[in-house]
């Protein structure tokens, strides 16, 4: 039992997760699950009962039983005490200070990630502030490789997303020219397949495939289809480079997708025994976001925010190349309008990077969201000061398979612009070898004959 | 000015292979305006669609023509806000409406109704006319058909309720699907067998985009009508009636 007083009036927590539930900034979500503050006085007053909450206390006290589920156990079993030692002393209101603290760099971050839990990263972020979110991010640089070295500070990349209502090979090639030649697809080319038939997977594998030798194009494909169809793929000696998979923060969430911890090690060590990457291992692709352990009936009472913080637990444990919170796709239901979804997604990127994770962010909306590219603009700023790794990158912002919007190839040039960030170093060496932006990073105009536009056209 | 819209013109070609925004030019680094207002309006027209209601009074009169009583109900989601808030709310009848269902009616083959969901706009377009390709299919093997029903701010799973006490052995619930930049005008049909309240996605099969610029409506009512059958063939309905869409043409 937690308790505060505010004038007379005793506000009592039952335990844990109700704290962190009725801590929570407000969001739709929470209110659908029927956990959140009944006013804005007893929000406060989770927060200040929950700053005083010594950081060990969520060592003992679980929010989901560990006997019940294995991301519960993940958490525990792999959580490292050494790690944790410099900041053992600490309540979630001094963890928050620490933080913020100067002393408190960007090495020293790093060394304390893995002694730092979920639901710890989840507690302190509810304590903070937009730009305290973004200051601490800022400080955690975490640097992944595959074909190429994303996350280095002063760079920013871009998932090319070339999406086709039925997978068109000549669809979604000219939507990945379009990119490349818009400096996109340095995280990865990666496409939401419109169905998971082994074969359209595997002809979109060879497709990408085939342009990036014929280019040489320093970077990583992927095609986002179940982790058990990627299996299949790699066992017929079809080209995977990523391998993804959807996941979430508890186990029942994770089995509606058809996922387990062992399932996902399988696929981890099918891909890495492909050995496709020229400068570093990082294999695994996940994709994440608030509101999916509700969506599935398996949330246990624990508010959506912290759910989505044990989903890192599961990506950590398998030292992903990007992680991507996919913040406004959910629906109103969960992130209600602009301000619910920007602070959403400050929170994901916070506490990915918290716990060491390589965070992207799709920026993005439904068009039964209170929310247009306005708030899209301003959230992609925020991210672009916070040092997120990559967004998407879309013809337009207008996804016409998923029917959603995102970031556009524009939106992310105006960010490199506007913040002075680079692409992957690779691949910015790539880009000013073909002809598409010069020494200083300014994007080129390209004539008929450039090698890609022919390629297109084939 | 010229040039920078010149620069776009190598990527033209490639337009001809999707309809995704591709090759559509640069000032500076940034979306050109005629661009950036054509999606504005695209975008417009789904908010519009969002809030659109439902044309009760012609849609009463246009339904006349299948000679079925008309129920005109309401579901616990009293304003939109609260219906795209609390999806909960949309799955159920307000306590009048339910009072109104009880007790006075026999068992019937077919419960149609008919719902906004995310587009009165497109309800409004296209319910009737794909109702009109679809009734003379029904009425061809005589199956007999409960009173239709107009629901306010329901969800798709409120035919559940409405079918169960219509004492309906199938429900088929028209409903407005969400807006996209390309189509706010689009509307799924759901198929459940055997519905009663607590049911999920699984147990229903969906015929989605139904509109003139997409699935036309005589395409969509044969759709619906070969899985009516096989769902009453089979007796169920759901990703196990699924197996069998191949045999869709």
């Amino acid at each position: 039992m937690y308790r505060h007083t505010i004038k007379n009036k005793v506000y009592r927590f039952e335990d844990l997760k109700t704290l962190l539930a009725r801590a929570s900034p407000y969001r739709s979500g929470d209110e659908l699950a029927g956990i959140c503050a009944s006013s804005y006085e007893e929000r406060v007053a989770a927060q200040i009962t929950l700053a005083d909450v010594p950081l060990k206390t969520f060592l003992n006290e679980v929010v989901i039983p560990y006997e019940h589920d294995e991301v519960t156990r993940l958490i525990i079993d792999t959580h490292n005490k050494e790690a944790f030692e410099p900041i053992s002393h600490l309540t979630v209101g001094e963890f928050c200070d620490w933080l913020l603290s100067d002393d408190t760099t960007t090495q020293i971050l790093q060394s304390i990630a893995t002694g730092i839990t979920p639901e710890m990263a989840a507690a302190v972020s509810k304590l903070m502030r937009n730009q305290d979110l973004i200051a601490v991010a800022k400080k955690c640089e975490v640097v992944t490789r595959f074909c190429n070295t994303i996350g280095l500070t002063g760079h920013f990349s871009t998932r090319l997303q070339p999406n086709h209502p039925t997978d068109d090979p000549k669809g979604v090639a000219a939507s990945i020219i379009d990119g490349l030649l818009y400096g996109s697809g340095d995280a990865v080319i990666g496409i939401n397949p419109a169905t998971d038939s082994p074969t359209a997977v595997a002809n979109l594998l060879l497709l990408i495939d085939n342009l990036r030798q014929q280019f040489n194009i320093p970077t990583q494909a992927c095609v986002l289809s179940h982790i058990t169809t990627t299996i299949q793929l790699i066992n017929e000696g079809v080209p995977v480079d990523l391998c993804f998979q959807s996941i979430a923060g508890t186990e029942k969430t994770n089995s509606s997708f058809g996922i387990s911890l062992d399932l996902i090690e399988e696929a981890h060590q099918a891909t890495l025994s492909l050995k496709r990457g020229t400068v570093g291992d990082n294999v695994m692709y996940f994709e994440t976001g608030q509101g999916s352990c509700l969506s599935a009936n398996a949330n246990f009472g624990v508010d959506q925010q912290t759910c989505e913080a044990r989903a890192y637990a599961v990506a950590r444990k398998y030292k992903p190349l990007l992680v991507n919170t996919v913040v406004g796709f959910i629906g109103p239901e969960y992130l209600y309008d602009g301000k619910q979804i920007i602070r959403a997604a400050l929170e994901d990127h916070f506490c990915g990077k918290l716990l060491g994770l390589p965070m992207g962010v799709d920026v993005c909306y439904t068009n039964h969201a209170e929310a247009d590219q306005d708030d899209m603009d301003n959230l992609l700023t925020l991210l672009g000061v916070a040092g997120c790794n990559f967004v998407m990158g879309i013809p337009g912002s207008d996804d016409i398979m998923l029917n959603y919007q995102s970031t556009s190839f524009h939106d992310a040039l105006y960010l490199r612009k506007v913040l002075d960030l680079r692409p992957a170093p690779e691949f910015e060496l790539w880009l000013i070898t073909q002809g598409i932006v010069d020494n200083k990073g300014n994007l080129l105009s390209v004539d008929a004959m450039h090698g890609l536009l022919k390629a297109g056209k084939i | 000015m010229k040039k920078t819209i010149k620069s776009a013109e190598p990527l033209i070609a490639l337009q001809e292979f999707t309809a995704a925004r591709i090759a559509i030019g640069r000032p500076g680094t940034s979306i050109p305006l005629k661009e950036s207002l054509e999606f504005k309006l695209a975008h417009a027209h789904a908010r519009d669609a969002i809030y659109s209601e439902l044309d009760i009074v012609g849609l009463t009169d246009s339904l006349k023509q299948f000679n079925l009583p008309v129920l005109h109900l309401q579901s616990m989601a009293g304003y939109r806000e609260q219906y795209l808030k609390r999806p909960d709310l949309g799955r159920k009848l307000n306590e009048v409406s339910l009072t109104g269902l009880a007790d006075h009616h026999s068992p019937t083959d077919i419960s149609i109704i008919i719902a906004e969901g995310l587009s009165a706009t497109a309800v409004n377009a296209n319910a009737s006319g794909l109702l009109a390709a679809l009734m003379p299919l029904l009425q061809s093997v005589n199956l007999k058909l409960a009173d239709m029903v107009l629901v306010e701010q329901g969800r798709v799973a409120i035919a559940d309720e409405i079918a169960s006490a219509l004492k309906a052995k199938l429900s088929l619930i028209l409903i407005g699907e969400r807006p996209g930049l390309s189509s706010a005008d689009s509307i799924g049909v759901y198929l459940t067998y055997n519905p009663k309240p607590g049911l999920t996605d699984e147990s229903r099969n969906c015929i989605s985009n139904i509109r003139p610029g997409g699935l036309n409506y005589k395409q969509a009512a044969e759709k619906i009508f070969y899985l009516i059958q096989e769902s009453f063939k089979r007796k169920l309905s759901g990703f196990l009636l699924k197996d069998n869409a191949g045999l869709l043409k």
